[in-house]
């Protein structure tokens, strides 16, 4: 939408829609484990709350897909956009100079897929900008870069 | 009150000596309350616990004593030093840039020893840096002199004069808080109790036992509002705006013009067939870099209760606005926002951003674009089945914005790309303060 000719929007890694399965595979099987409990007692009961528990699962990988795939940002010359979300669809503009940290994170998914996180501070609670599912050289490369801007084109409050 | 023990030509000095007592009186007159209520209540048991008691007021005393033994503050023109601490020494530094506000406050006990306490508000800190009891006179002087070198000037100067603004009579003050939401719960509350009790009084006691925390709290928020903001006085001074409040004790308070994030103004629904509103701004507070980044912003009150008029004629001080025309957002936005329509409008000129939000009150909000921390479009699943998304401006603080809500699609991709241009263009120009209290 603020698209200036010659610049496009980059996304998070792959691996991110691959660690986004990996965890809907772990509550399928966490809801597997819990139906063959549940099976002890009562078999029928079992089945159709698995069933439908499993069902909810699958069907959630289309939206998981389709948030995975709305994930974007875009390092314009003195800020940067991020956009997010499906059904609610945000997009932030965080210039350079407001930025007061840079912070990298990983979780224990995300090292398990050697993918981490960039978030951006800046003093208002709100503008906070978060890019999930960078490889380790994009995010290295991004924060070094974000920092880099953040102190040439710092602003006060 | 002064020692010149100086160790390296500095020149420190002392609180007031009053200060432990004064700071210690609250907490001993808590501890003799309960002092007298365990002696009341356990008259039966021997007298031994009177003994503990009596040993935690002398251990409060000592602490407050050596507490201000071993405070110490020393201004060097640039820089406030205050030194604390017995066991854990605790040095800092307060460089007078990052100065927010300055707030000089009296409880009853230190005016009738003609002692202030000089509260500091820095940005980028933990919390306020407190001088806890200095003499009325010799805080004046400090506040002068803090102030002074914030905008440059030399330390040395003396205090400027200020031009009052507003002062709000007693009776309107007590008239608004009549007419806000607390004060009809509370008149609910009791109609309910008396109701109860005309039919069964043995069911009004059960719904005043019930209520009657609740009411307490109540009735101490009505008295705690009409404590702080009576003898209500705005004056406008080269250094800031001054503001003095207070009916038991008493606060006067020193805002930085430049150090305004944003203005609003909050009219209540019962107040606006009479006009009225009331003036806060918002500054830059305290950063807490482990809970993430957005700083608690702090809010103060400009003018608790006042006609549009004057509200605008204070506004114009601390913000600049140059008839900036709020529209409102189409009228399908209505789908979406059935009982805040009628408040929603926006506008932007080049150095301010307006926006009208609110259900039964109307809260306006003025944010400088120079201050804007970042632009946020958001639309939701209702805003894009009927075309409209949000525009929000964020400024430093948890809860401050200007939202443009619920504005056409197309409005609001234009609102994202000129906002982003325009607040750069603000933030680099450096828009100096503006009106009268300018440095």
């Amino acid at each position: 939408m603020t698209d200036a000719p010659g610049t496009s929007w980059s996304r998070p890694s792959p691996r991110l829609w691959r660690m986004r399965q990996a965890e809907l595979g772990l509550v399928a099987l966490l809801v597997i484990a819990l139906s063959m409990v549940l099976a002890a007692s009562s078999p029928t009961a079992a089945i159709i709350v698995g069933a439908a528990a499993l069902a909810v699962v699958a069907s959630s990988t289309y939206f998981v897909r389709r948030r995975f795939r709305a994930w974007g940002y875009l390092e314009r010359e003195d800020d940067l956009l991020v956009r997010r979300g499906v059904l609610v669809r945000r997009l932030s503009v965080v210039p350079y100079g407001r930025m007061q940290l840079v912070e990298v994170t990983a979780g224990v998914m995300e090292r398990a897929f050697g993918l981490s996180t960039v978030k951006l501070h800046t003093a208002a609670a709100h503008s906070d900008a978060r890019i999930p599912g960078l490889e380790p050289d994009e995010s290295a490369r991004l924060r070094d870069r974000l920092a880099a801007l953040g102190e040439a084109k710092a602003a006060g409050l | 009150m002064t020692t010149p023990s100086s160790p390296h030509g500095r020149t420190w000095e002392r609180l007031h000596p009053v200060s432990p007592l004064i700071r210690g009186a609250r907490s001993a007159a808590g501890l003799v309350v309960l002092v007298v209520v365990s002696q009341v209540s356990s008259q039966n048991r021997s007298g031994s616990r009177l003994d503990i008691d009596a040993a935690i007021i002398g251990v409060i005393v000592v602490l407050g004593l050596v507490q201000w033994l071993v405070t110490r503050w020393w201004f060097d023109g640039v820089t406030l030093h205050v030194e604390t601490g017995l066991l854990r020494r605790d040095s800092r530094t307060i460089p007078v840039a990052r100065i927010q506000s300055i707030d000089l406050v009296q409880p009853l006990l230190a005016k009738v020893f003609g002692v202030a306490e000089l509260r500091i508000r820095v940005a980028g800190t933990g919390k306020d840096e407190r001088l806890a009891y200095l003499h009325l006179e010799r805080a004046t002087r400090l506040r002068a002199s803090l102030l002074a070198t914030h905008h440059g000037l030399d330390p040395a100067t003396p205090e400027p004069g200020e031009y009052p603004l507003a002062v709000v009579p007693g009776s309107r003050l007590a008239a608004s808080i009549a007419l806000t939401g607390s004060t009809v719960v509370l008149l609910a509350f009791l109609i309910a109790i008396v109701a109860t009790a005309a039919v069964s009084p043995k069911a009004g006691l059960a719904v005043g036992t019930a209520g009657f925390v609740y009411l307490l709290g109540l009735v101490t928020g009505i008295w705690r509002r009409f404590n702080t903001q009576y003898g209500f006085t705005v004056a406008s001074a080269p250094d800031g705006i001054r503001v003095r409040r207070g009916l038991v004790g008493s606060v006067a308070e020193t805002i930085p013009v430049r150090q305004v994030q944003a203005v609003r103004t909050i009219e209540p629904i019962a107040w606006q067939p009479l006009d009225w509103c009331r003036l806060e701004v918002d500054l830059a507070g305290i950063m807490k870099r482990e809970r993430g980044s957005g700083s608690p912003s702090v809010t103060k009150t400009l003018l608790p209760v006042g006609s549009t008029e004057l509200a605008a004629a204070i506004r114009s001080i601390v913000v600049a606005d140059r008839g900036v025309v709020p529209t409102p957002p189409p009228r399908r936005a209505m789908l979406k926002a059935p009982l805040s329509y009628h408040n929603l409008a926006a506008g932007h000129d080049d150095v301010v951003a307006v926006a009208t939000t609110g259900r039964l009150r109307r809260v306006t909000a003025w944010v400088p674009l120079e201050k804007v921390q970042s632009v946020r479009r958001v639309q939701g699943p209702v805003q894009r089945a009927l075309g409209v998304a949000t525009v929000h401006l964020d400024v430093a603080g948890r809860r401050v914005d200007a939202s443009f809500k619920d504005r056409d699609v197309t409005e609001a991709d234009r609102l994202v790309d000129d906002l982003t241009v325009l607040c750069r263009a603000a933030r680099f120009t450096g828009t100096p303060p503006r009106g009268a209290a300018g440095a």
